[in-house]
C-alpha cells in the first residue's frame, strides 16, 4: 500500500464513521492536536467528529535527511470523536484492518502513555499503540484543554503515517516509502528535511526569532482584549509555539528560560480557550435569559485552577 | 440457609500494568467491607472468610469470586422506646398507633430514667442479591487508583480507564447494577482478536474455562508460568520487574526469540540492554559464557507467530533503535568529555544555583575538602559532562553510566571512569566513586539548604531526602570517618535514624546517637554492639540504674562537671563501685565496643548494692555533693558509647 493510498483509506474509513474530513491547517504546528479543529472543537458540549492529515513540524527532530527514522516534519492523521464512542478501540482496530493489517497475526498492545501539552494547558489519559513492538499511534481521552476541564470527553487518535507506511511496505527507512507507485518519499521530502535542518539548526536568526515571538505575543494579547477575533488570536498562539520550538532547536533557550517561555505560550492558549468557550456558549441557546448569569457560570467554572483569568 | 458463590468481573480498557495488583487488593477489601459490615440486620449477610475471596486480572478485566455467601442477612430484633408510662394511656395509644399495633402489645420497661413503654419487633434481613445490587457501584468506583479519568463527561464517574462491561452473578443470577450507562450482565469478552463474546456465563469456573477457549488466561500466575516455560532454555537474563510487566500487559502471552545483527555488540552492553529492556520490553539473552548474545525475547499477546511476522516486525524496530544509539555514540565521541566541561555553563542546575558548570566547580572543591585523590578530582570535574551528549539526551536513564563509558573509551584512568559510571549509585564501588558521589550530594544538600528549599512533609521536589540517605549510606557502608557538616546535622540524622530503623530498635538508636561520637561508622558499630549485648541478663537492669542516676541528678539540679574526691567516699558499696568503675573505664578503651559494653554490664551487682545500701542525698552537704559528683562522673564515663538511660526497659 502506497503512502497516499494509506491516507485515502484511513480518511475514507473515518468518513464512513461520521467524521468530517478536514484539510491540514495552514499555520505551522508541532502536532495535529494544536489545530483549531482539535484544540477549540473539544471545548464545550457540542458533539464533533473530524479527521485530517496534519504535517507536524518539530525543528529539533530534524537530522538533515540522514536518519532513517527521524524527521523535522512528519505527517499525522488526526481523528477526533466527541463524545468518545464506547466501541472506540474496536473502531480503531478495524481501521488498521482496513489498511491491510491482520490483527490476528500481529502483536497489538495498548501501553500506558498519558499525554500532556504544557504549552496548551492540556492533558489526557491514554496509551501508545504498539504493533509488533512499534509505536504506531497515540490514543488519548482528553481531560483538560486550555486549562478547562472538558464538558464532554473526546477521544483523539493520532496515527504516525510514516511509521505505519514503512511497516506496511517493510522498508527500514522512511525515505524508501513509496509515496505512489512511481515516486518515493525521498523524492518528495528529502530536500525539505535537509534545508529546514540547515535553517533550524544553523541559519535561523535568534534575535529575529525572539523579536517575532514578542510581536506575535503582543498581537495575541491585543486580540484577546478585543475579544471578537479569538480564532485570529489562536493563530498567534501557534506562531509563538512554533517560534519557541525553533529557538529551542537553535539552542537559544536555557532551561530556566524554558519554563518561563512555556508559561507565556500557555497563558495565551488558556486565554484563547476561555474566550472561545464563552463565545461558543453565548452563540448556543443560553440556559438563562440573563447573559450576565451565563457568563458568571462560565467564569466560575473555567477560571477554576487557572493562574490568572485572562478575560 | 442456602449460600451461593458471587462473581464480579469489571471489564475495562487496558489498565496500566503496575496498578493492577493494588487495585485487586482494594477490590477485595471493599467487597468484604460491603458484605461483612457487622452482625445483624442492615449489616450484611456476613459470609466468606478472607481466604474464600479470590481476585484475578488481565489488563482488561478485574475479577473477584467469593465463595458461599448466605442468601440473606440474618433477621434481627429491634426495640423501640416510646413515651414514659407517666404520660398516660393516651400517649401509649399514640405510640401503638404509630407502630400499627394494639396498645396491649406494648411492654413497660424500667430504665434509670423511669418507666417507659417499649415495643420489640423483628426486622427481616435483606436479601444478599439486593444488598449486592446496592453496594456494587460503590465497591467498583471505590477502588483507589493513582490517577483517575472520566470518559463520558466532566461529571461522569471516575476510574482508571473506561468501564465497558460489568459481569455480576450471585449463584447463576445476574445482580443488577449500572455504572456510566453500562448495565451488569452475564456476557463477557474474549481476547480482542482471537476470541469472541462469551454469553450466559453461569459461574466463575464457567468464565475461566470459556475465557481460555477465547484466548484469555485469567490467572496472572498461569500467564507468568506460560512465559517462564516458553523462555526456558533460551538463556534470558532474569528480570523480575519486566516479567511482571509482561504478565500484566497480556491476556495470552507467548514469547518469541528474535535476532539482531552481531555487529551491534560493539556498542556498550548497557546501551543495548536499556534499549531492549526499558524501551522495547524485551528480555536480553546471554550466550553460554554469560555474555550478551545477539538475540532478544519479546512477549506477544497472541498465541503464535506462525508466519514470523511479529518476529520480523520486532527485529526491524530494534534495528532502528540500535542504529540511532550507534549514531549517537559515534557523534558523541567526536567531542571528548574533557572538552565539554565549558558546555555545562549552558545547562542549568537550578535557577538560583547556577549551571552544572558552577555545580561541578563546587563538587570538585568538596572532593578536595574530603581529601579525594587526583582521580576523584578528575572524575568530579567530568562527572556531569555526559549531560551534553546525544546518547544521554536519548537515554536519560543512562546518565552517569554513559559518562563512565565515554571516559573509558577516551582513555581516562580506570578509577576516573568507574567513579563517573557509579556516581548515581547508592553506594559506588570504589573509594574514588564514593568520594565523588558524597561530594555531589553534599553540595546539592548544602546548596538547597542555603536557599532554604528543604523538603517539607511529603514534598521533596529536589529529592533531598534521597541525597541525604545516599550520604549516610556511603559514610556508613564505605566506612568514611568524615564528620557530618554542622549545617546538615539535623537533616542527616533523620536519615541515619531511618537507615538504622530497619535493623535496630528505636531506643537503641536513640541511646547511641545520644552518646559521644564523631563519625557514622562508629555509630553503626556501637549499635551492633548494643544489639548483641542487650539480651544479656545484666544489661537492661544496668540501663535502668543509669536512668535512675540521671533522675537523681536532675532532681538534685546537679549539673557541674566536678570530680569526686575518692577520699570522701564511704568504704563499702560506694568505694567498691568507685574502684570497679575506674577499672572498667580504664580498661574499656582497649576493648571492642561489644566487649566494652559487656564489661560495663558487669558493674550491675555493684550498682545495685550501692543503691541498696547508700543514701545518695546524705544529710551532710559535703558528702552529698561528693556523691552526686561521683554519680555524675559515672554517667559521663559510661555514656560516651551510648546513653543507656535512653534504653526502654520492658515493663517500663
Amino acid at each position: 500500500m502506497t503512502f497516499q493510498d494509506l491516507v485515502f483509506t484511513l480518511k475514507r474509513y473515518w468518513a464512513k464513521h461520521g467524521c468530517l474530513i478536514q484539510e491540514p491547517y495552514d499555520v505551522e504546528v508541532g502536532a495535529g492536536t494544536m489545530c483549531p479543529e482539535t484544540f477549540l472543537r473539544v471545548l464545550g458540549p457540542t458533539p464533533y467528529r473530524v479527521a485530517y492529515v496534519q504535517p507536524s513540524r518539530r525543528p529539533a527532530d530534524g537530522r538533515y535527511g540522514d536518519n532513517p527514522n527521524r524527521l523535522y516534519k512528519h505527517m499525522q492523521l488526526q481523528v477526533i470523536l466527541k463524545p468518545s464512542p464506547p466501541d472506540i478501540i474496536e473502531l480503531y482496530m478495524k481501521s488498521l484492518e482496513a489498511i491491510g493489517i491482520d490483527l490476528r497475526r500481529h502483536d497489538f498492545k495498548l501501553e500506558e502513555d498519558n499525554w500532556e501539552a504544557p504549552t496548551l494547558g492540556a492533558w489526557g489519559i491514554g496509551w501508545q499503540v504498539m504493533l509488533d513492538g512499534l509505536e504506531i499511534s497515540q490514543f488519548t481521552y482528553f481531560q483538560q484543554c486550555g486549562g478547562i476541564e472538558l464538558d464532554v470527553v473526546p477521544v483523539e487518535l493520532t496515527y504516525g503515517l510514516e511509521r505505519i507506511a514503512a511497516f506496511l511496505q517493510n522498508v527500514d527507512s522512511v525515505y524508501d516509502i513509496r509515496w505512489n507507485d512511481q515516486v518515493t518519499y525521498r523524492e518528495v521530502r528529502y530536500q525539505e528535511e535537509l534545508q529546514f535542518s540547515i535553517y533550524n539548526f544553523e541559519k535561523a536568526d535568534v534575535a529575529t526569532l525572539w523579536k517575532s515571538f514578542d510581536l506575535w505575543e503582543g498581537e495575541c494579547r491585543r486580540l484577546l482584549e478585543d475579544g471578537r477575533a479569538t480564532l485570529a488570536a489562536y493563530d498567534c498562539v501557534l506562531k509563538c509555539s512554533h517560534l519557541f520550538n525553533l529557538l529551542d532547536a537553535r539552542g537559544a533557550i536555557s532551561v530556566t528560560e524554558r519554563v518561563a517561555v512555556i508559561a507565556r505560550v500557555r497563558d495565551l492558549a488558556v486565554g484563547v480557550a476561555q474566550a472561545w468557550a464563552v463565545s461558543t456558549v453565548l452563540c448556543s441557546p443560553p440556559k438563562s435569559e440573563n447573559t450576565e448569569e451565563v457568563l458568571q457560570d462560565f467564569h466560575s467554572r473555567f477560571n477554576k485552577g487557572l493562574s490568572k483569568p485572562v478575560i | 440457609m442456602k449460600a451461593y458463590d458471587f462473581l464480579l468481573a469489571i471489564e475495562t480498557e487496558e489498565i496500566p500494568d503496575w496498578m493492577i495488583s493494588g487495585a485487586l487488593s482494594d477490590l477485595q477489601r471493599l467487597f468484604l467491607e460491603a458484605v461483612q459490615a457487622g452482625q445483624g440486620a442492615g449489616c450484611g449477610p456476613g459470609g466468606p472468610p478472607h481466604q474464600h475471596v479470590e481476585t484475578y486480572a488481565t489488563p482488561r478485566r478485574l475479577v473477584l469470586v467469593a465463595r458461599q455467601i448466605p442468601e440473606k442477612e440474618p433477621d434481627a430484633k429491634e426495640t423501640l422506646t416510646g413515651p414514659p408510662v407517666s404520660a398516660g394511656p393516651k400517649a401509649a395509644e399514640g405510640f401503638a398507633r404509630k407502630l400499627g399495633i394494639e396498645p396491649a402489645q406494648l411492654k413497660q420497661v424500667t430504665t434509670p430514667k423511669g418507666e417507659y413503654f417499649t415495643h420489640t419487633r423483628k426486622v427481616k434481613g435483606r436479601r444478599t442479591r439486593d444488598l449486592l445490587a446496592t453496594a456494587l457501584p460503590g465497591v467498583v468506583l471505590g477502588i483507589d487508583w493513582p490517577k483517575k479519568m472520566t470518559w463520558t463527561s466532566r461529571t461522569g464517574p471516575r476510574f482508571i480507564r473506561p468501564i465497558r462491561r460489568l459481569i455480576a452473578l450471585y449463584g447463576d443470577r445476574v445482580v443488577p447494577f449500572e455504572i456510566a450507562g453500562v448495565v451488569s450482565s452475564n456476557v463477557a469478552s474474549g481476547h480482542r482478536r482471537l476470541g469472541r463474546d462469551i454469553r450466559k456465563v453461569i459461574s466463575f469456573e464457567d468464565l475461566v474455562s470459556r475465557l481460555r477457549d477465547n484466548a484469555v488466561i485469567l490467572d496472572p500466575a498461569e500467564r507468568r508460568a506460560r512465559i517462564e516455560s516458553g523462555i526456558a532454555g533460551w538463556r534470558a537474563r532474569p528480570n523480575r520487574q519486566l516479567l511482571e510487566t509482561l504478565v500484566h500487559i497480556t491476556e495470552y502471552p507467548t514469547p518469541l526469540l528474535g535476532n539482531f545483527d552481531p555487529h551491534y555488540l560493539t556498542l556498550p552492553e548497557e546501551v543495548l540492554v536499556t534499549v531492549m529492556q526499558h524501551h522495547q520490553k524485551y528480555f536480553s539473552v546471554e550466550d553460554e559464557n554469560g555474555r550478551l548474545a545477539p538475540q532478544f525475547i519479546a512477549v506477544m499477546n497472541i498465541a503464535d507467530d506462525a508466519d514470523g511476522l511479529v518476529r520480523h516486525g520486532n527485529e526491524r524496530v530494534l534495528r532502528a533503535r540500535f542504529n540511532d544509539a550507534r549514531f549517537f555514540w559515534e557523534t558523541d565521541q567526536k567531542r571528548p568529555l574533557a572538552e565539554r566541561v565549558d558546555d555545562l555553563k549552558h545547562v542549568t542546575f537550578h535557577k538560583d544555583l547556577g549551571s552544572y558548570y558552577d555545580k561541578t566547580q563546587r563538587t570538585v572543591e568538596w572532593v578536595r575538602r574530603l581529601e579525594g585523590n587526583e582521580h576523584a578530582q578528575r572524575a568530579a570535574l567530568l562527572a556531569k559532562c555526559d549531560l551534553t551528549t546525544e546518547l544521554v539526551k536519548e537515554f536519560t536513564e543512562l546518565q552517569g553510566v554513559v559518562g563512565g563509558l565515554y571516559a573509558r573509551a577516551q582513555g581516562e584512568p580506570e578509577p576516573v571512569a568507574l567513579a563517573i559510571y557509579d556516581q548515581y549509585e547508592p553506594v559506588p564501588r570504589t573509594p574514588e566513586g564514593q568520594i565523588v558521589a558524597l561530594a555531589d550530594r553534599l553540595d546539592t544538600l548544602e546548596s538547597f539548604f542555603r536557599l532554604e528549599l528543604m523538603p517539607t512533609g511529603s514534598k521533596d521536589p529536589f529529592a533531598l531526602r534521597r541525597a541525604a540517605l545516599g550520604v549516610v549510606r556511603i559514610l556508613i557502608e564505605g566506612g568514611h570517618r568524615f564528620p557530618i557538616p554542622a549545617d546538615l546535622r539535623g537533616f542527616l540524622l533523620e536519615r541515619v535514624r531511618h537507615y538504622f530503623s530497619e535493623r535496630y530498635a528505636y531506643d537503641e538508636i536513640n541511646a547511641v546517637l545520644a552518646g559521644r561520637w564523631e563519625a557514622l561508622p562508629d555509630v553503626a558499630e556501637r549499635l551492633e554492639a548494643i544489639h548483641q549485648v542487650r539480651p544479656t541478663p545484666d544489661f537492661e537492669p544496668l540501663a535502668a540504674s543509669f536512668k535512675r542516676i540521671r533522675n537523681i541528678l536532675r532532681q538534685a539540679s546537679f549539673t557541674s562537671d566536678a570530680v569526686p574526691d575518692p577520699a570522701r567516699l564511704e568504704p563499702g558499696p560506694e568505694r567498691d563501685l568507685y574502684d570497679r568503675a575506674c577499672r572498667v573505664r580504664d580498661h574499656a578503651g582497649s576493648l571492642s565496643y561489644q566487649e566494652a559494653l559487656a564489661a560495663i554490664a558487669t558493674l550491675r551487682p555493684q550498682v545495685d548494692l550501692f543503691f541498696d545500701k547508700v543514701l545518695v542525698m546524705a544529710p551532710d552537704p559535703a558528702v552529698r555533693q561528693n556523691r552526686l559528683a561521683f554519680l555524675s562522673q559515672l554517667l559521663r564515663d559510661f555514656s560516651t558509647l551510648a546513653d543507656f538511660s535512653e534504653i526502654v526497659i520492658s515493663g517500663d
